[in-house]
């Protein structure tokens, strides 16, 4: 099975063409090809993570590849692929979940425009997901990485008629290429300080010392640039909101599979490299940090309820990326594994609140407990999951991720790092159980509030609700503190240490996430007009205009580029260019009244017009070579064929 | 046999060919002169497999091949002579000259 | 030399001096249908001397294939469209360049080939049908599979070409 594992990425690669080419034709216009190729190479992910679980994951890891083609002197460009513990997690968490949307989106798609295109896109953003994770050397990974941008781009700008849809697409696709540009510089720092491109020859490179610490430092931040672009983190987290233009199942399949976690992934992939530079780890931690709380709080006050999902997009993944900074490698990972499957719930949930609600506004919902019964109780699991409350998945990963902080904390390198983590994730934790729940009563609580008529949504939508409901709960089984060969064990790069769970830490997490949930379920027990946060005041404002980040980069970049410079360019034409024409103008004019008539007219003229003459006697004749009659152009071939041969054989 | 006589009539009849390719003003004719060109390098192809002998007989299998495209070939540029003169009431060649100054 | 010629020489003599002039009369009829015949004598012509060389599968091949199916598509071909039988002038004006490029052409062939090959003997001995067929399909299945696929797109394009619609 793992020989063949380079199918998982081409299935769906193939697929997309497949759709492509015959999808209008089929029954079902398209998506029955994607779904069949990614089933396949879902159970393929099953059969490979089969070897993993349960085992040391590190003796199973498989690294095939040959060669693509050779350049510079000696070094040359591998295919392989690269399969580990990591590999195959991320496998069954991006295969399972583009399932699911793909089959969800034949509902949720229907009679929408650009129908099959779109399940041809999903295809190829699964497939280059796909083959960003399977790659076993960073050009490779790359390649996979810019697709992955690419079919975001082509996803969000779905319904690009709207303005506002294309624009938020184009702000996607500049926003994240901001951070691919030190994540290339990265890439190239790394192979200037191992001669490699390999990552298991970059992990061997490391681990003997052969890197200077200067390098690794400076490549590991460099990488991480990329990883704020795609994974959203601050300063480049102004995208990910944005990209809500994109139909649901969309941003279901970007925040929970394929796009969001490149970033998580490729640290955690390159994570050696991390951990032999503390000031790197450090870094990725304390943005992480920062990222968690200031997203949290932006989520508190979102009306949209797909921007509440975003913005705790974003602060999930800070989480991951916090629990990497403070080197907990395998509960980033854990929490990237039980956090796709529920917040792809909360999308796919969403999705189909507002396909019966047809708006996205919290303010017009409320109430549809009643009227989507399957739609409320898979929401509510998720709700309870991304807040931690045992025994939900979330619950498992986040709080192994607390205490892996607060233990980096007590014994780690920089304590005061693992310390901040420890307390923004505790505080992140309160504020997440907070705005999910008031985002929970906001939508399926009190009376409805809208115009429209909701209703269930069909079978093929609540089927891989329930599925990923179902998913959410028991995921986070795998990876119970304690367990002797869990999660952990299997993507550990060497020997991996059991720890033994903290209770009182569990406790307090436990206590924090309920505190969240009773709070907010009081506050928005009965819907209010005026959201009751208003009565925080300044900071309120703050919040809704998301701490002006956005209005802070169009003043600070777009603006000056875009205007500044323009006026600057417009008074340097006005005054300095035009002056110095102008004078030039009025000296030519003096001297050239005096020699128009001598040298212009005669001298020039005679010449210029002569050369015209000449081009056009001489296109004159030439053009009768251009006759159209291709038999008179083979003769000048078979001529010059033979002139030529016979100049060969001379002197040759 | 001497190697070189079939190569020779090879050579004749690529000359031949290539003197009716740009002689003959009937697109159809072309076409047939075309055939002869080909013919020649197949009788070239023969002619050296006989000599190298080796087990696999790569010459008489690329003649087979060029016999099947020159078949292929042939479909083709008649379905394209067909078009041009249904469109242009000749064939030609000297008068389709659209690619003209 | 003629005194020494063997059969089987006799016999590619023969043949050729049938394709030669065969030849020279495919590119010199004034006639369209004559000029086709003509091309007849020419193919089936080397397709003997492929028999004489040896090679038994490639002559009925070309037999089969070049008599049997491309030249009753030439003929289909200038009965489609009509082409003047006769009378109209069936050459260009570019005859004369023509014949020096091809005389040239002939000439330099003629001569590399007797300074390269001039004392070379071949030895003929048939090919076995058998063995044309085993080397095709182990060594060369796939080209012979991306022939197949040619073919068929050569069929599929011919039909769009020439379709009335």
């Amino acid at each position: 099975m793992t020989e063949h594992a380079y199918l998982i990425p081409i299935l769906p690669l193939a697929a997309f063409f497949l759709i492509i080419a015959f999808g209008k034709r089929l029954p079902l216009k398209g998506p029955e090809i994607g779904i069949v190729a990614v089933s396949i190479s879902f159970i393929m992910s099953v059969g490979i993570i089969a070897k993993f679980v349960g085992a040391h994951g590190a003796e199973h890891a498989r690294e095939i590849s040959t060669r693509w083609f050779p350049f510079g002197s000696g070094a040359h460009l591998q295919i392989g692929m690269k399969i580990d513990g990591l590999t195959a997690v991320m496998f069954i968490v991006v295969t399972t979940v583009s399932l699911l949307v793909q089959i969800y989106s034949i509902g949720y798609m229907k009679g929408e425009v650009r129908y099959t295109w779109f399940f041809a896109a999903l295809s190829l953003f699964t497939g280059s997901m796909l083959t960003l994770v399977i790659a076993n050397n960073l050009l490779m990974m790359l390649i996979g990485w810019e697709l992955v941008g690419i079919c975001s781009y082509l996803l969000i700008g779905h319904y690009w008629e709207e303005k506002a849809n294309s624009n938020a697409a184009i702000k996607a696709f500049i926003t994240t290429k901001t951070g691919d540009v030190p994540f290339l510089i990265g890439i190239f720092v790394l192979f200037a300080g191992t001669h490699t491109f390999n990552i298991n020859a970059i992990y061997h490179k490391v681990a003997v010392g052969d890197v200077s610490h200067a390098t690794l430092t400076a490549a590991a931040i460099l990488l991480f640039g990329g990883a704020i672009g795609k994974s959203g983190q601050f300063p480049l987290h102004v995208w990910l909101p944005d990209a809500m233009a994109g139909p649901t199942p969309v941003s279901a399949l970007i925040h929970a599979a394929t796009m969001v976690t490149a970033g998580v992934f490729l640290v955690a992939r390159l994570f050696p490299v991390f951990a032999a530079s503390p000031e790197a780890l450090n870094e990725v931690a304390l943005i992480g940090a920062f990222t968690m709380l200031f997203a949290a709080l932006i989520a508190m006050v979102q009306d949209d309820i797909k921007r509440v999902l975003a913005y705790s997009t974003v602060s999930q993944l800070a989480y991951m990326m916090a629990a990497l900074g403070v080197g907990a490698r395998e509960a980033a990972v854990f929490h990237l594994f039980t956090h796709a499957f529920f917040k792809a719930l909360l999308f796919l949930g969403a999705g189909s609140v507002i396909h019966a609600a047809h708006s996205n506004s919290m303010r017009d919902m409320g109430g549809l407990r009643k009227l989507m019964p399957t739609t409320y109780a898979t929401f509510l699991i998720a709700t309870l999951a991304l807040s931690g409350i045992p025994p939900f998945a979330g619950f498992w990963s986040k709080d192994e991720i607390l205490t892996e902080a607060f233990r980096a904390g007590q014994h780690g390198p920089t304590h005061i790092v693992g310390y901040i983590v420890y307390v923004f994730g505790a505080i992140t934790a309160f504020l997440t159980a907070f705005y999910m729940m008031r985002a929970f009563q906001m939508t399926f609580m009190g009376k409805y509030r809208g115009e429209a008529h909701p209703h269930e949504s069909p079978r093929v939508m609540t089927g891989p609700l329930v599925i990923l409901g179902a998913l959410s709960v028991v995921a986070g089984f795998v990876g119970i503190p304690g367990l002797k060969s869990g999660f952990g064990s299997w993507l550990a790069l060497g020997e991996h240490e059991v720890e033994s769970a903290n209770y009182l830490l569990i406790v307090v997490s436990v206590l924090l996430a309920g505190g969240g949930l009773v709070l907010g379920s009081r506050v928005y027990r009965t819907y209010a007009e005026v959201d009751p946060l208003e009565r925080l005041g300044w900071f309120h404002k703050v919040l809704v205009n998301k701490f002006y980040i956005d209005e802070f980069y169009m003043a600070a970049i777009v603006r000056p580029i875009r205007d500044r410079v323009s006026r600057a360019t417009l008074w340097i034409n006005q005054n300095v260019l035009d002056g110095a024409v102008n004078g030039a103008a009025a000296v030519a004019k003096i001297s050239g009244d005096g020699l128009y008539d001598q040298l212009d007219q005669k001298v020039v003229d005679g010449a210029i017009n002569g050369i015209g003459i000449t081009a056009r006697a001489t296109g004159g004749v030439l053009k009768y070579l251009q006759s159209g009659d291709v038999q008179k152009y083979a003769a000048y071939l078979f001529a010059g064929i033979v002139i030529l041969a016979v100049l060969f054989t001379r002197f040759a | 046999m001497n190697l070189a006589w079939p190569l020779t009539l090879g050579a004749l009849l690529f000359s031949i060919g290539v003197y009716g390719v740009l002689a003959r003003r009937n697109a159809v004719l072309v076409l047939m002169s075309i055939e002869l060109m080909l013919n020649a390098v197949n009788v070239n192809l023969v002619a050296f497999s006989t000599w190298i002998r080796e087990t696999i007989a790569i010459g008489q299998i690329f003649a087979l091949f060029v016999i099947t495209i020159a078949a292929a070939e042939v479909g083709i540029g008649l379905a394209i002579v067909l078009l041009i003169f249904r469109n242009r009431e000749t064939i030609n060649i000297d008068e389709i000259d659209l690619l003209k100054w | 030399m003629i005194l020494a010629a063997t059969g089987p020489e006799i016999a590619f003599w023969g043949f050729a001096v049938v394709a030669g002039i065969a030849g020279f009369f495919v590119v010199g009829s004034r006639n369209v249908v004559h000029a086709a015949l003509y091309l007849v004598g020419v193919l089936g012509s080397v397709g003997a001397i492929y028999i004489v060389l040896g090679a038994e599968f490639v002559g009925w091949v070309q037999i089969l294939i070049y008599v049997g199916a491309i030249v009753v598509l030439l003929l289909f071909g200038i009965m489609l469209t009509k082409a003047p039988i006769g009378g109209v002038a069936l050459d260009n004006n570019q005859r004369p360049v023509a014949f020096i490029v091809a005389a040239t052409t002939f000439g330099g062939l003629t001569w590399i080939i007797w300074r390269t090959f001039g004392g070379t003997r071949i030895r003929l001995s048939p090919t076995r049908t058998a063995q044309i067929g085993n080397s095709l399909f182990t060594h060369f299945v796939l080209p012979f599979e991306a022939v197949s696929v040619l073919l068929l797109a050569a069929l599929v394009g011919a039909i769009v070409l020439a379709r009335r619609d």
